[in-house]
Formats: C-alpha cells, structure tokens, sequence
C-alpha cells in the first residue's frame, strides 16, 4: 500500500496540499499517483506569477507510460516552482512528498485547504 | 553505445572508405552560370560530413536493417485500435498504372478524368458506407482529418452566429488525438466519464450538455473495443443541447457493411483509410484522413475535392465553397493511398465489406474467449469484444510483479509485434489487442500458445520474463534512460564555444 502521511490534504485527482509556515502552500503528486505513473522523464512546470483556478490543469507529468495534467487543489497564485525537477525528474518518483514537490501556491482563500480529502478520505477515494 | 552497433550492424557513417562513392547516384550537377560574386561568402568551404560508401554497401545495409523490421507482410501484428491489417498487392499494382502514376498534377483537368472519376467514385463510396452526405479526400492524415472535422463544426457554429460553443465533450476512453484536435480548433476541452460495462455515463453526459456545448468526439466501437449501445441516446441528447456529434472513425473495421455512423446520428466524421480500407501504413505515414459530412455541413468542407460538373470531374476549390473550412492539401491529398483504397474497396464490393466486419469481430471474439480460458482476464468480463479487446493485467501484476511491458516485449520472441499497452489509460496494465479479418486460424492458435507461455513464465521464472526479448539483435532497452538522457548524435559535438548544445 502506497504512503499517505496524515499531515497532508489530498485531491480525488492524486495531488497532495501542504501549508507552509509562510501561508504558502506546496503542491506535489501522491506516491500512489507517482507508482501508477511509472518512471517520471518529463515535468512541465506552471510559470511564476499565474494565477490558477482550483481544479485548473496547472503543470504536466510526463512518464514512460503517458503524459498527465496535474490539477491545481485550490485557487492562488503560482509563487514558486521546483526547478529542479528539470534537471532530475526522478525525484518526484523517489520522494513524491520530500524533494518531489511542484509547485507552491499563495492562496486566495486557506479555507479552501480544509475541503480538501485528509489522508482517510483519500485512501478510501482509492478504493472506489 | 547506440541501438544500431548493439545489434552488431553499423552505422553507415562507419562503413566505406574515403573517397569510396556511387557515381551513378550523384546528382546532376548544373553548369555554373550568372554572377556569383556577391554568394562567395555563403559558399561551403568544408565538405559535409556524407558517409562515403558504395551503392552496394548502402543496398545491403539498409536491406539488413529493414529484415529486422517486424511488419504486417513478415509478423501477425495485432496491434490495437491501429488496424494492422495484409495491404492487398493487387491495389499496389492498379495504383501504379502509368495513368495514374506519370500525371502531372498540374495537368488539366481535362487530361485526368480517369484519376478525378476514380477519386469521385471514392468519395461517393465512403458517403454511402458511412451513411453521410459528401466526402472529402483532402486531409493527409487522421490527425488532420480530426482538425479539417471540428474545424468545419466550428464554421457552422458560427456560421449561425451561435457563438457562445465554447466546450468539447470527450469520453476519457477517447483517442489522446480528440482532446487534442479540441483545442487546436479553439474549444475548451471537458472529460466525460464512462461507467463499469464501457458505455458512456449518460448521467454525466446530461450534466455537462448545455449551451455552452459545440459538440461531442465518440470512437464507437469505443478504444474499450465495445460498442457504445447508448448511442442514439446520446445523440438525441447532445443533439437537443444544439451540439454536434464526431465520429472518429479509427474502430469503423469493426461496423464495416453492417452499421452506419450517419444513421446513429453523427453529423461529422474522419476516416482512417489507412486503417480500415488497408493502405500500407506505420511509423507515421502515409495516411489518408477523409472526411464526411451530413447535409447541413457540406458548405464547410475542406477543398480541393472531386466535383461532376457538365464538362466532366474537376477539383473544387476556393471558388466554388466560399464557406470552405480552406485548403488542407496541395492537389488532392495523398492520391497514391486513395487509389488503393478505392480498389480495396471495390475488390470487396459490398458484401465483402460487410464480411470484413464478421471476420475482424469473429477473430477477436474467438481470441477473446481462448485467452480467458488459459488464464487473462477481461477488461469488461460482460461484454462481447467488437474488432479488438482489452486484457489487464492487473490481478497478475499484484501477484507475481509482471507488468504489460514484460509481455509485450516477450511476444516479440515469437514472431509477434506487440500489442497497443498502456491504453486506454483507465484500464492498469493492460493489452489492447485487434487481430483483424487478415489473420486464420493458426496464426491466431500461435499467439493463444505465445500468451500462455509467457504467463507461465510470469508465474515461474519472472526475472527471464524481464529480460525479455532474448532473440532480437536488441535486448530491452533502458526507455527512462533513453527518455531522460537524449543521444541523437554520431559524433560529439565539436569543441567550439560558439555552438549551441543541442544534443
């Protein structure tokens, strides 16, 4: 079974949410996401400064197997993306909630944040 | 090391000798005439880098190379929603008749009424089996033949002045193409999701129809490879929301001579002729992407395409369609490959169209029913499979760690190319599988054996499964070091500072 720490928020879309001490919040793919993907060679990054509407297709994850939209959990503005990831996309295999991380977003509402699915709604998403 | 010096063939930069060359193959070179002062600083100094080799050396390295080709004239190739199906040699010869073969095509039209009438007789064809008004022969590809469809939806849209059809509807079982062809054409894209048996989820498609809706993209058979038994359903409702329906026409082998997608309610569609009417196809060309139309959209159609006028055939063009959606080729698309689909179809006739749909939908069935009882699994156990089916994987996966890749790549050390993995998306590990009419009985009992050995190998030897193909000149590549580390280059780039890295 795939890792869900509880101190994350989830999407039904395989995005987890995490705010930051500075009210930012980071946003990266679930490791159940990263497993079903398979081998991750490509990730589109969203540019600083967007602003993005929940469930707005926001970055691209590219794999052996297929390319998938990642949907942005809450509505906010793009404040800092992983560029790291250009250089070394395995990383959102090998820590999907460490060094893996997308982007971060300043949101417009943090109340958005707690409609999100906690780590049991998540896992009992996946079992639908 | 590159894929080629794996396999113990060399690169034809490593063949030869300097100054070795085949005089018979130089170019025509013209006298030098005018004045060429003012080019002196474009001329090349340095001599490209050309491999410097024999005619024969360059005969036999290529022929070696394309022997290690898997394709439809040397392997059962069963590979999913593309149609890999034997391209009669009697449609190559008649394609290359001095007649249609030595024409100019700036010609008048006058001097190629046997080519006009031929590609008319087409078009009038492919109207009356898919039960449309009129056809265009003018895209190139599938691909285009999408564009030049929603291309023509979007001008009749507008064309009404109902401009507020702003969204797409795709089924998620969808071609990745429909999705794409949306928004070249400028519309917003929305997922429509399908339920547990493969048909669409009616309740979601009424949800999301409204007057924001231009149209909706189906494939039915649907990539699922089942039919979508809603599917008058369905264009009442969409119709009633004022939005038009698409048929991508990539599964039509399946309804050949039995169903047709006019009489379903489609208003547009694209045919992959390379596919369905059996014109040699792979590694990304050439296509033919016709397109058909219902009445209230002809206007729209792409030029140039063949019309009868009291002078005889002629192309139609700007001219003639002033609400053409524009000109998608040239001349008349790829007129070698609609040449032998118009004999292919006319050496079936119309009943043998309708057999090609027995005999694809009988083979898949039997294959079907054979793989389940030597162990896979269906996709959507209660249904019957149209022209292809779907496997998972998925139950094998968990126990044993096998994954689609691993079968995929052990076929090929029987003599099979692969099935079509990974797709649809919404089926894990999975295997989309056509075998097609062309396919008898014992070729078909060879890859029921080939599938049950390598589920045996799953269970008992994985790590050989793994390693699989054992046979091929190459093993199995690294796709994720292949993908994140790009080698395109024979030779490293040269050491100048000034060269942009574009390795």
């Amino acid at each position: 079974m795939s890792e869900m720490p509880a101190s994350l928020r989830y999407a039904r879309t395989h995005e987890w949410a995490r705010q930051d001490e500075d009210g930012a919040v980071t946003v990266g793919i679930t490791d159940h996401a990263q497993e079903a993907l398979g081998d991750v060679v490509f990730v589109e990054l969203p540019t600083v400064g967007a602003q993005v509407a929940a469930a707005d297709p926001c970055a691209t994850v590219e794999s052996v197997k297929a390319a998938s939209d990642i949907y942005a959990p809450l509505a906010g503005e793009v404040v800092e993306v992983n560029e790291a990831l250009g250089d070394a996309p395995e990383r959102l295999n090998e820590s999907p909630y460490g060094e893996g991380w997308i982007f971060r977003l300043q949101p417009n509402d943090t109340a958005e944040l707690e409609r999100l699915l906690d780590a049991e709604g998540y896992r009992a998403s996946l079992a639908d | 090391m590159s894929v080629a010096r794996q396999a113990g063939e060399p690169l034809i930069f490593e063949l030869g000798a300097p100054g070795r060359q085949a005089r018979s193959q130089w170019p025509q070179r013209p006298e030098r005439t005018g004045d060429t002062a003012d080019l002196a600083a474009a001329l090349r100094e340095d001599v490209p880098a050309l491999p410097a080799v024999s005619e024969l050396q360059v005969v036999r390295h290529y022929t070696r190379l394309s022997q290690r080709n898997f394709s439809i004239d040397t392997h059962f190739y069963p590979l999913g929603s593309c149609t890999m199906k034997y391209n009669p040699r009697a449609a190559n010869a008649l394609a290359q008749l001095p007649g249609f073969a030595e024409l100019h095509p700036l010609a008048p039209a006058s001097s190629m009424q046997g080519l006009l009438q031929t590609l008319f007789e087409l078009q009038e064809l492919l109207a009356a089996v898919t039960g449309m008004a009129a056809v265009s022969l003018t895209p190139m590809a599938g691909a285009q033949g999408e564009f030049a469809g929603m291309a023509m939806i979007r001008a009749y849209h507008q064309a009404r002045g109902d401009t507020e059809r702003v969204e797409v509807l795709v089924p998620d079982a969808a071609h990745g193409t429909n999705p794409a062809t949306a928004v070249m054409c400028g519309y917003r894209v929305r997922e429509i999701p399908t339920g547990a048996d493969g048909d669409v989820d009616l309740a979601a498609l009424a949800a999301a129809l409204g007057p924001q809706t231009a149209a909706i993209m189906l494939t039915n058979p649907s990539t699922l490879g089942v039919f979508e038994r809603q599917i008058e359903r369905i264009a009442r409702l969409v119709h009633e929301a004022g939005g038009l329906l698409y048929y991508d026409g990539a599964n039509l082998n399946a309804i050949l001579g039995k169903v047709r997608p006019g009489d379903m309610g489609f208003d547009v569609l694209h045919l992959n002729l390379h596919k369905t009417f059996s014109t040699p196809h792979g590694g990304g060309g050439p296509g033919a992407g016709a397109v058909g139309v219902a009445e209230r959209l002809r206007p729209f159609l792409p030029v140039p395409h063949v019309i009868e006028a009291a002078a005889g055939y002629r192309l139609a063009g700007e001219d003639d369609l002033p609400a053409s959606i524009g000109r998608l080729s040239t001349f008349m698309g790829n007129t070698g490959v609609l040449l032998r689909a118009y004999i292919y179809a006319r050496l079936l006739g119309r009943e043998g169209m309708g057999r090609v749909a027995d005999y694809a939908t009988l083979n898949a069935n039997y294959l079907l029913a054979r793989l389940q009882e030597v162990g896979f699994q269906p996709a959507l156990p209660r249904r019957r499979a149209t022209h292809e089916f779907l496997l998972t994987l998925s139950a094998l996966h968990k126990q044993t760690g096998a994954t689609a890749t691993d079968f995929a790549k052990g076929l090929l050390d029987f003599g099979i190319h692969a099935p079509t993995i990974y797709f649809p998306l919404l089926v894990p590990e999975c295997l989309l599988i056509e075998p097609t009419e062309t396919e008898d009985r014992q070729t078909l009992d060879g890859f029921i054996e080939a599938m049950q050995a390598l589920l045996a190998l799953a269970q008992s030897d994985l790590a050989r499964l793994q390693a699989a193909p054992e046979q091929l000149p190459v093993r199995r590549l690294d796709e994720v070091r292949a993908a994140r580390t790009l080698d395109l280059r024979h030779r490293p780039l040269p050491a100048d500072p000034t060269t942009e890295d574009d390795a």
